[in-house]
């Protein structure tokens, strides 16, 4: 016994010789390492030393200990009857025994149950402030015809950046980059390799494609421009969103080839301006990002 | 000296204190009956209670972190300890949060205690979840407990959601940017609710980090501790529940009385629990937003993990094949749907109805106090086994970009193997679970404890003896 108390002691000393320890840290330096091991220690000891006291000096001999009566325990049959199941009735008595005198019981219930349906109904509304009306801002986006596309820097995209980059992410010039419509990426594939939908003629000038950068899944930027850039590099270039690996095909308008996204990427149309940068030649192909209600462009 | 000042300097130290509070309180009795209150004895029944402590700690640390994080979108120039993001434009959230993380004493030890103190204390209330389904412990009287349980359990997923998207680093905004996919992806309401929510379109206005920060301060906090009192009055009702064992019945509870041996024990696991929190947070690196950078619409990087507790559902968003109702040129159900918000739906609405369930199928109404062992249940631990291992493949798939980039196996193949595993598996547990139970049940030998066949030795001469 004596052994023990003195163990105990020497594990309360530890501690505390630790947790000093945690404020010399702290207070030369404050090295998130040694306050970790050092507050960990000196809780860890505490922890020892309260454990082996209720292992050790105290006699755990089992007690038992009777439960309150809530109804009758299985092995009585009868579920009726007992001390339980009366004061459970005389209670519900005692609730229902003033509502007797009412007389015309079911249409206050029903007028009561009005009032208190419509009231919490006012009590919800005020939640409508919390946004703007949905109306068409889901539908908005920045992309007009004529806009310049600029890069991360506000540099003007040209052909000539793509072939050294590979892809390059643009933007609207002019435009808060943080817009979800104001992203697309571009890149350059061989131009006898595009296979767009019909009515997409011209949107590709010498193999320049661009598709908005959102996924149309759960609209993370589609930021894997796999083969030829990365690994894996068969069987052809994909664009691949790395939240959830909805693969696209961006000689394809791109279509799903892969993965959880319903529709494809809005393409936007582009033209090379008369000073070799790009410009977009008109509006994005459909909504941009996650599907919706009202999601347009889906195929 | 008065009489009354007579009474009031008798006897020691202990007696001077109770006897102050009993003469202003009242309370000697009813406290005298709570140290007398008995803890049946079982280490799953500690799972409960390192939930617990690991919430302590949450509040602890928590606090800790407000005094210095700032929830606002509003950029700011970054200047601080950290020299590669040295002068780049961040928001005021991130530049706080990365100041507690390198400028202020103690506050990486602290963030980052919070964050380990969070992923243990889900994980401790799912195990538990586990031990209550299995055991049975979820029928009459605390079929209620059980629904405040799983409640708590919602909770406590939105709030260590709510708590990583607060940082405005890279994996918070594509977390958000996935969070505000599924919100869209309601039937009919989706657009509004995101709308409501965010402010507006993704990314939403400055007041959506607010709201967001008093969510995760003060509104959930508040919902879960309130939660979690009803939780434990719920327990101490009608005493804990117990295995069948020596003396036990339905009637009484046989155990460690609450003081001293019980008191001493919890207190040791609240200090081992929060030492090993803290020796986490500041030995093992957890979410390193520095490296991550801020988030930006147009950027994601690739095998970017959640928390353990969200994969489920990031696996369930994976695996959904790319399925789009539409009708009417409108769409009905967008794909996020089905993993995001379906999957969970169903899940939580298990878990709710099972006692019911259960109630309808064996028509069992009475109360129980003594635990069932799984096996004295098939049909729950196989239909257990089998809800859990179908979440587990979801789960597993949350994590095939790791795999992928770790052990070089193809995603795609990953992706295809687990829809047929998700589908096969879960059937093929069910009947093997169900067999198992039902084959211990009639043999009563312990899966891991009893041995049931005979020791033989090995005789030099090369035969076979039993052993005496």
């Amino acid at each position: 016994m004596k052994r023990i108390e003195l163990a105990i002691a020497a594990l309360l000393g530890c501690s505390a010789i630790a947790s000093i320890a945690f404020v010399v840290i702290y207070v030369g330096g404050a090295d998130t390492q040694g306050l970790g091991i050092s507050l960990g220690a000196a809780l860890a000891f505490l922890a020892a030393a309260v454990l082996l006291a209720s292992r050790r000096l105290f006699p755990d001999t089992p007690v038992a200990e009777e439960r309150p009566e809530f109804a009758r325990p299985p092995e009585d049959p009868g579920v009726t009857a007992g001390p339980a199941a009366e004061r459970a009735e005389e209670l519900a008595g005692e609730i229902e025994s003033p509502a007797e005198a009412i007389t015309r019981r079911r249409l206050l219930i029903a007028a009561g149950g009005a009032a208190g349906t419509a009231l919490g109904a006012a009590l919800v509304v005020p939640v409508a402030s919390l946004g703007p009306a949905v109306a068409d801002r889901l539908h908005r986006s920045p992309w007009r015809a004529g806009l310049r596309l600029v890069d991360e820097r506000d540099a003007a995209v040209t052909p000539a950046m793509i072939g050294a980059r590979g892809f390059v992410t643009a933007f609207p010039e002019g435009v808060d980059k943080r817009e979800l419509a104001a992203p697309v990426i571009v890149m350059h594939l061989d131009p006898s390799s595009l296979n767009l939908p019909p009515g997409r003629e011209g949107w590709a000038p010498e193999g320049l494609v661009a598709y908005s950068k959102i996924c149309t899944h759960a609209g993370c930027a589609v930021s894997i421009p796999r083969s030829p850039l990365y690994p894996p590099r068969a069987p052809r270039p994909a664009l691949v969103c790395p939240c959830h690996y909805s693969t696209f095909d961006p000689a394809k308008g791109a279509d799903v080839i892969f993965g959880p996204a319903g529709r494809a990427l809005p393409q936007l149309p582009i033209s090379i301006g008369s000073d070799g940068a790009l410009i977009a030649a008109g509006e994005l192909s459909g909504d941009v990002g996650p599907s919706w209600r009202g999601t347009r462009g889906g195929t | 000296m008065s009489r009354e000042r007579a009474v009031e300097r008798r006897g020691g130290f202990t007696q001077r204190t109770v006897r102050w509070f009993d003469d202003r309180t009242g309370s000697a009795g009813g406290v005298r009956k709570v140290l007398r209150y008995v803890f049946p004895d079982h280490w799953t029944f500690l799972l409960g209670e390192i939930a617990l402590y690991s919430f302590v700690v949450l509040i602890g640390t928590g606090i800790f972190l407000t005094f210095f994080f700032e929830p606002s979108t509003a950029t700011t120039t970054y200047h601080g300890a950290y020299a590669p993001l040295e002068g780049a434009t961040v928001s005021k959230a991130f530049a706080s949060a990365m100041n507690l993380s390198f400028d202020i004493r103690g506050g990486l030890l602290m963030r980052q205690t919070h964050h380990w103190a969070a992923l243990v204390f889900v994980a401790a209330i799912t195990l538990h979840l586990m031990r209550i389904f299995f055991t049975g412990a979820f029928r009459k009287p605390r079929d209620i407990n059980y629904y405040v349980g799983v409640t708590m359990l919602m909770l406590v997923i939105v709030e260590g959601y709510a708590g990583y998207s607060l940082l405005d680093d890279l994996l918070s905004g594509m977390g958000l940017a996935i969070g505000n996919a599924v919100a869209l992806s309601f039937p009919l309401f989706g657009a509004d609710l995101s709308n409501l929510i965010w402010d507006g379109q993704f990314p939403g206005s400055d007041a959506f980090m607010s709201r967001l920060f008093i969510v995760h301060v003060l509104i959930l906090p508040i919902a879960i501790a309130t939660l979690l009192t009803i939780h434990l009055i719920l327990v101490a009702r009608p005493h804990h529940t117990q295995f069948a064992g020596p003396g036990t019945t339905e009637r009484n509870a046989i155990g460690s009385a609450l003081w001293p041996v019980y008191a001493l024990r919890s207190i040791g696991l609240l200090f081992a629990v929060s030492g090993v929190l803290f020796a986490l947070g500041g030995l093992i690196q957890i979410n390193p937003i520095w490296q991550w950078g801020p988030y930006e619409p147009y950027q994601s990087t690739n095998a970017a993990q959640p928390d353990w507790y969200l994969g489920w559902l990031i696996g369930a968003l994976r695996l959904m094949p790319p399925l789009e109702i539409r009708a009417f040129g409108s769409t009905l159900v967008p794909n996020p749907f089905f993993g995001g918000a379906l999957f969970p739906l169903l899940l939580f609405t298990f878990l709710y109805s099972w006692p019911w369930l259960e109630r309808r199928i064996t028509g069992d109404r009475r109360l129980h106090n003594l635990l069932d062992r799984p096996r004295d249940n098939p049909l729950r631990t196989a239909v257990g086994s089998a809800v859990l291992t179908f979440c587990l493949i979801v789960f597993f798939a949350g994590s095939s970009d790791r795999i992928f980039l770790e052990f070089g196996i193809p995603y795609e193949g990953q992706v295809v193997a687990l829809r047929i595993a998700v589908l096969a598996l879960p059937v093929l547990i069910f009947l093997l679970v169900k067999r198992t139970c039902e084959e211990l049940r009639r043999t009563e030998a312990h899966p891991l404890r009893d041995f049931p066949g005979r020791v033989v030795r090995r005789t030099p001469g090369g035969g076979y003896e039993p052993e005496p």
